[in-house]
């Protein structure tokens, strides 16, 4: 070995440390998932053999499939509306660009700086009085229209190249096909970073759903775990298989899509 | 956001064209036709579902936050606060607050700083033209990032349980004499939250340090190299003060994040022991939905929150400015 490939052992080192400390814990909840409560409790470290029951008693004691349900469709209606919404808002701040737009883009910013504590009271006020707690309706619209959604999009636009619009506006396209038809289809990273961003988002909070679902009937997976812990729940086996359960959808997302992620943060900090 | 805003600052009215070729009917200075004022309003149509929906679940409730801060009673039955500050008054007096704000600080001065700087290091490591694997390397480092927070704060609180895998391992391996009961005593409680902070949020920054490190200009490190500058004086005068605006921006999201903090707060120790692990924001919860929700203190609360937001961005701002 050379000098120099001495030198990175550490750097290997570090990151294999890293890696190590990064994956241990998920290592953990999936092989606790198909093991026994009293094997989690004595810190079995193997896989077992006990998956099928943890997830019949799982399913036995809690409402996991109501709980998946609701999950999907309120993590599903958040992403499609979110980029909807986002990717035209952020298309119509860069192509139809004027200085009103950049004052508007520059006050909704701000939004981003507003902690959610501060709107939080409001918000479920607001829902209360219109017969929304419980309602889908009411979990999902605090969460579509993002500022950051909107940069992302307005940063891509940027590299869209205007003559192409102006060719297709010679070719009779109205502005809605341009948008839809020609450049929608070049924006796939920036929709899958935006998807993912929305969708993991959505699927994983805990805070605005516990309080707008007031009915347990309602509950997302997030609550449902929250629900099992404070239920002090002894079967550890079937806790983790949860946990696991929960997790294993945005996994999946993220690790198809982490490429287009990195390459929509780039874009987005360019 | 401070790193994906500044391209708008650079487009401020009277800047330079931007460099992408400007349409024509932009760049020549004859009043609107028909067709533009078409346009433009087109390009309203487009934003404005997503401008109003902004306004609505963001500003407006803002403001009416600010109303109900300056209100008492419970539930439903307000009336206007007598004198109008009493809440803010109450604040101060509040030892539960005092507590949660002090404590949710101590996550935000320790865990802060750490993950940065572990982040900072690992994209650097990362950004190594001689790293091999490094698909592998960074997609591991950022998966805790794919997981919920309620479901890493539970299987942290199963790995630190009494009976835990933690003490199971600490004491096979000689460093602890019998189990510790890390979620019992406040020390070493509020440390096993900050452990799950960093293990949850360091991958993050780390992406946004890598990408912002793909977009250095590289004739730069190639100049400091000529120079005669070694590694780390290449990093601290050449491509630090390039990372700024994303350093800043990873600064004040995480500020931002800490200081809203609810749902490991809540999952892991659920406040415990004595309260001493629950931060600002768990408590505010309590005070809005728990027992005799009491919407006029709480909002008071949410206003103590934000203003303390907006207090440390600014400051990151300005310290973030003056290094130049």
């Amino acid at each position: 070995m050379t000098r120099t490939q001495l030198r990175r052992i550490p750097a290997y080192l570090f990151l294999s440390f890293a890696v190590v400390l990064s994956v241990f814990p998920l290592y953990f909840m999936a092989v606790s998932a198909t093991n026994t409560s009293n094997e989690v409790v004595a810190s079995k470290l193997l896989p077992g053999s006990h998956l099928l029951e943890n997830f019949q008693t799982l399913v036995d004691s809690q409402p996991l499939f109501t709980a998946l349900y609701h999950s999907s469709v309120n993590a599903i209606a958040t992403t499609v509306l979110a980029l909807i919404l986002c990717s035209i808002a952020g298309y119509a701040f860069e192509i139809y660009h004027s200085r009103a737009k950049d004052t508007v883009m520059a006050i909704l910013l701000l939004a981003i700086m507003i902690p959610f504590a501060a709107t939080m009271i409001p918000l479920f006020r607001l829902f209360a009085q219109l017969g929304l707690v419980n309602s889908t309706f009411a979990v999902i619209v605090p969460l579509i229209a993002t500022p950051f959604l909107i940069l992302l999009f307005r940063q891509a636009s940027r590299s869209f190249p205007h003559e192409i619009i102006e060719a297709a506006r010679l070719d009779g396209l109205g502005e809605v096909s341009i948008f839809a038809r020609i450049y929608l289809p070049t924006m796939k990273p920036t929709l899958a970073a935006a998807g993912v961003i929305t969708f993991l988002f959505s699927w994983n909070n805990f805070l605005w759903p516990k309080v707008i679902l007031v009915d347990n009937a309602y509950q997302t997976l997030p609550m449902l775990l929250s629900n099992m812990r404070a239920g002090y729940v002894t079967d550890y086996g079937s806790l983790m298989l949860a946990v696991l359960i929960v997790s294993v959808p945005t996994m999946v997302v993220f690790l198809l899509l982490q490429r287009s992620f990195a390459e929509g943060v780039t874009g987005a900090i360019k | 956001m401070s790193a994906p805003t500044a391209p708008t600052e650079d487009r401020a009215p009277g800047a330079p064209p931007r460099g992408t070729k400007e349409s024509p009917g932009r760049s020549k200075r004859v009043p609107l036709s028909a067709i533009a004022r078409r346009r433009s309003l087109t390009g309203w149509t487009f934003l404005i579902p997503a401008a109003a929906l902004i306004v609505l679940v963001n500003f407006w409730p803002m403001i009416q936050a600010l109303f109900l801060s300056l209100q008492t009673g419970r539930g439903t039955r307000l009336s206007w606060a007598e004198p109008l500050w009493l809440n803010y008054q109450r604040l101060f007096e509040d030892e539960t607050f005092r507590l949660t704000m002090s404590t949710t600080f101590i996550y935000l001065i320790i865990q802060v700083p750490i993950m940065l700087i572990l982040a900072m290091v690992l994209a650097n490591l990362l950004n190594a033209p001689w790293l091999r694997f490094k698909g592998f390397w960074r997609t591991a480092i950022f998966l805790p990032c794919a997981v919920g927070l309620v479901s890493y704060a539970l299987v942290f609180r199963q790995i630190f349980a009494t009976d835990g895998l933690a003490n199971d391992l600490l004491t096979q391996f000689g460093i602890l004499d019998g189990p510790v009961n890390w979620l019992g005593q406040t020390g070493t409680a509020r440390m096993v939250i900050i452990l799950g902070l960093l293990w949850r949020w360091t991958g993050y920054n780390m992406i946004f340090f890598l990408a912002a490190l793909q977009n250095i200009d590289r004739s730069t490190l190639e100049a400091a190299r000529v120079d005669g500058a070694n590694g780390f004086k290449t990093f601290w005068y050449v491509t630090m003060p390039q990372l700024k605006p994303i350093i800043l921006l990873c600064a004040i999201l995480s500020t931002n994040g800490t200081l809203q903090m609810f749902d490991e707060s809540y999952n892991l120790t659920n406040g415990g022991p004595g309260n001493t692990t629950m931060t600002v924001s768990h408590y505010l919860y309590n005070v809005s939905f728990r027992n005799s929700p009491n919407f006029g203190y709480a909002a008071a609360i949410s206003y103590a929150i934000l203003i303390i937001v907006a207090i440390l961005a600014a400051i990151q701002l300005k310290v973030g400015d003056k290094r130049d």
